[in-house]
């Protein structure tokens, strides 16, 4: 009964946004106020009706209702309640319901926070998601029901991904999709100037907070992601350049640069078709990432759910949505004035350069994800593009942008000047070279990646520093700057955290047996025995090592090996001793023939310093873009906007 | 006006390569092996008693016959999806299917081989998995045809289905041992 309510719920959510997609659009066009007033409503009924189908789905989860063929696909009645619960996103059709949740929330935030926008404004953003959303939920309906029923029932169910029974899954998703979908605010946003002609600052200010919001969970989600993937695969690897990751990882480029140039349309109204195109980029790339990884034109490790039927309709609907877009970008976009001019040496030049490099880095990444696809269809042979493309071609595009990070704040509008710039940032430069000099010495070694690294992080946070100094003098600056400057910091940390795993990690796979003891800088790692330990539905087998150094024990680590019942695949689960500098990585690899009782095993036993600091630094950034979003003057307006009547409404400027 | 239409034109080519990738299968990898010699190696073999005591076998041992190497362990779950196949192919007496045991326990294996049936004239037990890695074996199961000569005709990545076997294989096996 649960099921069909929620089958009925999703039909109803479809019909809705039909409506939402067609007359709030007509309305805005025709002038009819009484159309264009159907489009809070709808948004608000849209997003009830798909909560309520995505509780009947969970329902399903935590009843074990192996009825239902999606629930008996990715669940099991052994599997912890939170994990049912996250098991919902777990497969194809719940991430499809999730993605619409998260966009049919936004859709309803839109509708309550717009108070400010003028009526038609907010008919036209909310009609383009509302077409969106009609796409996406056609899809589900008719390729991808969550709610397909199986008779006769299952008596339990094939289990959950082993991969994907972690906490991180339990957010890593939703945060991710949060920032997928997020991006579709800016492109409603975008597509409505477009529609109503008006493409000012006006735009660019309403846009902002909400392209903010959605980069800032994208970045959580992605930075949540590497850290599953450190823990989880393995490996003690970070990021792998896989397909999937890149999916997500395009987005996030096209929305950094989107920030940037956004800030460049409200305050001088230049740039004003590139900010719409990347804000159309953005989206279309979050769209293509939902595509690579369900469609299966790819592998990797996250194509966990793929068909080529769904593949088809996914790309009609791409074509639909990117193709209408670009369109309507290729009509709308020469009638529009090119806004102010500036000097060869000013803030916008530099944001410029910075939307170059990240259009760039975007690019190349975009190159080598889909290389190996293009040339399959070339039918020119087979080949995958791994890490070493990556490295060597991202990396240099990515220096001269953290060079330019710490100079573009300090730049005035318009025309600055260099030789105040240089001055104010000397004492910066002095310290980032000594750094580069001494730090990497201190560390152990000098050497030339470490060195730059180095040196750049200190030249970003020195610059910082001498900046917010400056300012200060000045009066308490407005949140927007605290939230720049802390995402700046935020990518000096990331520097240093990358820079020292790349410059200084030791990687040791050895064969140990009962009484062994692996040195690894500096530490001792005593393997003291192996148990078998019972989950709830897995068995593992533990290892237990005694970390310690200078003969001072530290503690014991436990890193397991997890045989999974229902689906019979055996997972890795690494100990990891983290600490501020480094991290200890300890993880089972396969057990070898021994002499005694209990068989050597090969272990692989990592020493990675400063690797916490990679998603420290992505926290940072993620709180300065909710701190920057959360400025006063974008609810100002809003206030202003709520009382328009009142007699101090002039002065609250 | 036109250099609008340049983003248009960029994804339109790009949604064509996408719509001819969906009817590609990126797993399908040829294999660098395939026109080359089959690897040589000397095995222990699974002897009836559960223990890997069987003699020795290596690939020369199949000279002058049309042979299928099949890579599998009793942890495989696909191995007993494609197991009903292999079963069916010893059957019919076509071909002989030497088994690869890979990474796998000699009395797991010999117990699962009672299980569900032994299409294999002998399995060779590749404990570390060394051969394996000569062979390039992605993932278990894995299959190859191998000719009169010793060169590898033929890999299968993933479980045989009947449909690679009628369509592909079998062919492939025939005009060989003309």
């Amino acid at each position: 009964m649960i099921p069909e309510l929620g089958h009925l719920a999703l039909i109803l959510a479809c019909l809705v946004s039909l409506v939402q997609g067609t007359l709030p659009l007509i309305g805005a066009h025709r002038d009819n106020a009484a159309w264009t007033g159907l489009a809070r409503p709808a948004a608000q009924t849209q997003f009830a009706l798909v909560a309520f189908a995505f509780g009947c789905l969970m329902q399903s989860f935590l009843a074990n209702d192996f009825s239902v063929l999606y629930v008996t696909q990715h669940s099991n009645s052994l599997l912890p309640a939170v994990y049912r619960a996250a098991a919902v996103w777990g497969g194809h059709e719940g991430s499809l319901l999730l993605w619409l949740l998260m966009l049919s929330g936004w859709s309803c935030a839109v509708s309550l926070l717009s108070r400010q926008l003028p009526e038609p404004m907010v008919a036209r953003v909310i009609g383009v998601l509302g077409l969106v959303a009609a796409g996406l939920q056609l899809f589900m309906l008719f390729t991808s029901n969550p709610f397909d029923r199986m008779l006769p029932a299952a008596t339990q169910g094939l289990d959950l991904n082993p991969l994907l029974q972690d906490p991180g899954l339990v957010i890593h998703p939703p945060m991710l999709y949060m920032g997928y979908v997020g991006f579709s605010v800016a492109f409603a946003f975008a597509m409505a100037a477009l529609l109503a002609g008006r493409l000012d600052a006006a735009w660019a200010r309403w846009s902002r907070p909400w392209t903010n919001a959605a980069w800032v969970f994208l970045t959580l989600g992605i930075a949540l992601g590497s850290y599953w993937a450190y823990y989880e695969l393995g490996w003690g690897g970070w990021w792998f350049w896989d397909p999937v990751e890149n999916a997500s990882f395009m987005p996030w480029l096209a929305g950094t640069a989107l920030i940037h140039s956004l800030a460049v349309t409200e305050k001088r109204g230049s740039f004003r078709n590139w900010t719409v195109l990347l804000a159309i980029v953005a989206f279309s790339l979050s769209l293509m990432g939902t595509f690579l990884v369900r469609s299966g034109v790819l592998t990797s490790v996250h194509a966990f759910a793929s068909d080529p039927k769904r593949g088809i309709f996914i790309l009609a609907f791409l074509v639909a949505v990117i193709g209408s877009s670009l369109t309507l970008f290729a009509w709308r976009a020469p009638k529009v004035g090119l806004g102010g001019g500036f000097a060869l040496l000013s803030r916008e030049t530099l944001l410029l350069v910075n939307n170059v490099l990240l259009a760039v880095a975007c690019g190349t990444v975009l190159l080598g994800t889909l290389y190996p696809l293009i040339i399959d269809a070339l039918n020119l042979g087979k080949l995958s593009v791994g890490p070493p493309y990556f490295n060597a071609v991202f990396v240099p595009v990515m220096l001269p942008l953290l060079v330019l990070l710490a100079v573009g704040p300090l730049a005035r509008w318009k025309q600055a000047d260099a030789r105040d710039m240089a001055r104010r940032l000397r004492v910066a430069a002095v310290m980032a070279v000594v750094a580069g000099i001494a730090l990497p010495l201190l560390a152990g070694a000098w050497t030339p990646g470490v060195a730059l690294a180095l040196a750049l992080a200190v030249w970003i946070a020195a610059g910082t520093w001498c900046q917010v100094r400056e300012r200060l003098k000045s009066g308490w600056p407005p949140r927007s700057f605290w939230g720049m400057h802390l995402a700046h910091l935020g990518v000096a940390v990331f520097v240093v955290g990358v820079g020292m795993v790349k410059g200084h990690e030791v990687e040791k796979d050895v064969r140990m047996a009962v009484g062994d003891t692996v040195e690894i800088a500096g530490y001792q790692i005593e393997f003291l025995g192996m148990r078998e330990v019972d989950g709830p539905n897995y068995t593992a087998r533990q290892g237990a090592f005694a970390l310690s150094k200078d003969g001072r024990r530290l503690r014991e680590l436990r890193p397991e090996k997890r045989a999974y019942a229902a689906t019979q695949s055996v997972m890795t689960e690494a100990a990891i001793d983290s600490g501020f500098t480094r991290d200890l990585y300890v993880s089972l690899g396969e057990p070898l023939a021994g002499r005694g009782a209990t068989p050597d095993w090969s272990v692989r036993v990592y020493y990675k310093p400063f690797v916490t600091w990679i998603w420290f630094g992505c926290v940072l950034m993620a709180l300065g873009g909710g701190v920057a979003a959360a400025d006063r003057r974008y609810r100002l307006k809003a206030r202003r906007a709520a009382e328009p009547a009142t007699a101090d409404d002039g002065v609250a400027a | 006006m036109k250099r609008f239409l340049i983003p248009l034109g960029l994804f339109l080519v790009l949604a064509v390569f996408l719509g001819i990738g969906l009817s590609r299968d990126p797993r399908e990898v040829p294999s660098p092996l395939l026109g080359k010699a089959a690897p040589a190696f000397s095995l222990p073999t699974l002897g009836d008693s559960g223990r890997g005591d069987g003699p020795a076998f290596g690939p020369e041992t199949m000279r002058g016959r049309v042979w299928v190497l099949n890579v599998w362990a009793s942890w495989c779950a696909s191995c007993r999806d494609e197991h009903p196949v292999l079963l069916g192919l010893a059957e019919s007496g076509v071909v002989p299917i030497v088994g690869l045991d890979y990474k796998d326990q000699p009395a797991q294996a010999q117990g699962w081989l009672e299980r569900h049936g032994n299409p294999y004239v002998l399995s060779a037990l590749d404990a570390d998995g060394r051969v394996g890695i000569d062979y390039g074996v992605y993932g278990v199961p894995e299959t190859y045809v191998i000719d009169k000569a010793g060169i590898i005709r033929f890999k299968q990545i993933g479980a045989v289905t009947p449909e690679v076997l009628k369509t592909r294989m079998l062919p492939l096996i025939q005009e060989l041992q003309r």
